[in-house]
């Protein structure tokens, strides 16, 4: 057979089917389908159909054609708001996504002890809500009576505040990190799971050690999940949204109310009630963040080829 | 290297293993290092740290908080005092959100996973007009960033009057594109084709099929979704900051930053030690659904012998 050596789920696709071409399988796939159209398709029409008006109090409705767009795109704070998420992708989806791997391998080589507890431990986080992640991590950086305040009490000296305007963006960037590591960490740990077991065997027979078959067996075999991971960091991080909205009670002189893209647009319809001018955004940052997606798919791809 | 086109779907086969994987990879080769245990231990420290805050710090009172050190318990031991002041405080405000929160997660993800099946199963084993387009619709939807849809349903559900209500949540809450694809990837896989011609050649009705020879053969793959959509949904901040104004239709997440808002405002109360313990009570639900349901999720999402 042809696509030997793919799974099975792959066979079925490019296999030519045996069944007859019927309507039954929409008697499955219809409901998902209708709900899916009613959340997912009819609100980014409706949306790209705002984004072509403007709204005001007086002179009401008009087609505006691209101007929303010309706007967004001339706009400083959103630009602003884009660089802050773009430094946050840059910076620490590698850090999440490298300690993701350190702690896979470290668990998948066998040599630890209590390895379960380390898996279902480091995991752990992704089951804790953001608001929830973000309110303790928020207490812990205070300085008045949280981690920091102890520690500047105990010590005499004066840490830096990681609520100030200065660190706010790493302090969120490890709130993050935090929430997600472990969930990066139990995927890599699932691919590496299922690596062909003869490999591990012809690489000892080669007298290969350790770190070899990490980099020549196991690295590869986790390029696929690695891309996957990228990708639905790059699209995290271009949504952040929450943790910064929530600090914003405690630490209200660093995050603005255009600190990413998706407050940006919260910001605009529900305290500005640009409608119109807020839809645009969000699909402006829709559209680059499936360019990007898009972008890394292809170079993971090509790499592996 | 074989089907380089689509790394989105070999990853996640990947990931749930393929034909030559049937083998477990060998455990505990080598000795097992205290050194390397000693290193890893290190980010255990990381992840469970706040955890351990949260649960020092939810005994403490008002006051013991501002001044006892962070991660040692204060004088008096509060945390049952706490744990009825939460359950009761401003007229038992908190058990209200908690019986929403359990309402939106039954019926949404429920529901969702209930659709995911049905869906994932019909993609799986069925031809259909239209087929494609499906695939790649929702293949596309699982890159759109969620949130980029919220300002235009919320004005559709306000327009339908739905803003408000249970619905407003329960409805978007419905649809899991990524637990559709799982589902489908995983049916795919788990249920061999050969199986249900036997059953279709008996004369079984379709959903006689889908019922008595496929879900059962599903269930670590649903339990799986099953359990990432009851997180997305217990878990979920923006679409009921967006859709609700009313506390009383507030899941717990919502009702636990109005708390803590509430120092902030005007002759608000400060109450971060309710914060503290409804923070713990929101979690512990969630933990304890992992760490029961480990055997399921983890052969759900990792199943190399699902067909053993």
């Amino acid at each position: 057979m042809v696509t030997q050596g793919r799974s099975g789920a792959w066979n079925h696709r490019e296999r030519p089917p045996r069944r007859r071409r019927s309507w039954a399988g929409w008697r499955f796939v219809g409901p998902f389908m209708a709900v899916f159209a009613l959340v997912f398709l009819a609100p980014i029409a409706y949306s790209v159909y705002l984004s072509l008006f403007r709204t005001r109090l007086i002179g009401g409705t008009a087609f505006v054609g691209a101007e929303n767009y010309v706007k967004a795109l001339q706009d400083p704070r959103f630009w602003s708001a884009f660089g802050r998420v773009a430094a946050f992708l840059a910076v620490q989806v590698p850090i999440m996504l490298f300690l993701a791997l350190l702690v896979a391998l470290a668990i998948d080589s066998g040599r630890l002890y209590g390895s379960a507890f380390f898996r279902i431990s480091v995991f752990l986080p992704y089951a804790v809500p953001a608001i929830v992640a973000t309110l303790m991590w928020g207490f812990m950086y205070g300085t008045r009576f949280g981690l920091i305040g102890n520690l500047n009490e105990t010590f005499g000296v004066t840490l830096p505040d990681p609520l100030s305007p200065e660190l706010i963006l790493a302090s969120i960037g490890n709130i993050v990190t935090w929430e997600f590591v472990g969930y990066n960490m139990l995927i890599m740990y699932s691919a590496l799971r299922v690596v062909n077991h003869s490999l591990y065997e012809a690489a000892e027979i080669d007298g290969a050690g350790q770190l070899r078959v990490i980099w020549s067996i196991k690295l590869p075999a986790l390029r696929g999940t690695l891309v996957i991971a990228t990708i639905f960091s790059i699209i995290g991080s271009f949504q952040l949204f929450n943790e910064p909205s929530i600090l914003r009670t405690l630490a209200p002189n660093s995050v603005t109310t255009y600190f990413t893209p998706n407050l940006y647009a919260y910001s605009l319809s529900f305290s500005g009630q640009q409608f119109n001018y807020s839809a645009t955004v969000a699909i402006v940052m829709g559209v680059i963040t499936m360019v990007i997606a898009y972008v890394v798919q292809l170079r993971g791809i090509r790499k592996a080829s | 290297m074989a089907a380089t086109t689509r790394v989105t779907a070999r990853a996640l086969r990947v990931r749930r293993g393929n034909r030559h994987a049937r083998v477990p990879a060998p455990r505990g080769r080598g000795r097992r290092s205290p050194l390397l245990t000693a290193v890893t231990a290190l980010m255990l420290v990381y992840t469970l740290l706040p955890l351990a805050w949260l649960l020092i710090n939810a005994t403490k009172t008002q006051e013991g908080l501002l001044d006892s050190f962070g991660l040692w318990f204060a004088g008096d031991f509060a945390l049952l005092d706490n744990l009825v002041t939460t359950f009761t405080y401003g007229g038992g405000v908190f058990t209200r959100w908690l019986l929403n929160t359990l309402l939106y997660v039954v019926a949404g993800a429920g529901g969702a996973t209930l659709l995911a099946t049905l869906g994932g199963y019909g993609l799986a084993h069925f031809d259909f007009p239209g087929k494609k387009a499906v695939f790649a619709i929702v293949i596309g939807a699982v890159a759109v960033p969620g949130t980029a849809l919220a300002v235009p349903t919320f004005l559709m559900f306000s327009e339908m009057g739905l803003t408000d209500t249970p619905w407003a949540i329960i409805i978007p809450s419905l649809v899991s594109p990524f637990g559709l694809y799982l589902m489908w990837a995983f049916a795919a896989d788990a249920v061999p084709r050969e199986i249900l011609e036997s059953a279709r050649m008996d004369g079984a009705r379709e959903f006689q099929t889908f019922l008595g020879v496929a879900l059962p053969l599903l269930a670590p793959g649903t339990v799986t979704v099953l359990l990432f959509n009851v997180v997305a949904t217990w878990n979920n901040y923006f679409l009921p900051l967006i859709m609700l104004k009313d506390p009383d239709w507030y899941p717990l997440t919502l009702g636990l930053n109005a708390w803590n808002e509430q120092a902030g405002t005007a002759g608000g109360e400060a109450v971060f030690h309710l914060v503290i313990t409804g923070s713990l009570v929101t979690v512990i639900p969630l933990i304890a659904a992992f760490l029961l349901l480990q055997r399921y999720w983890r052969s759900g999402l990792a199943s190399g012998g699902v067909k053993q």
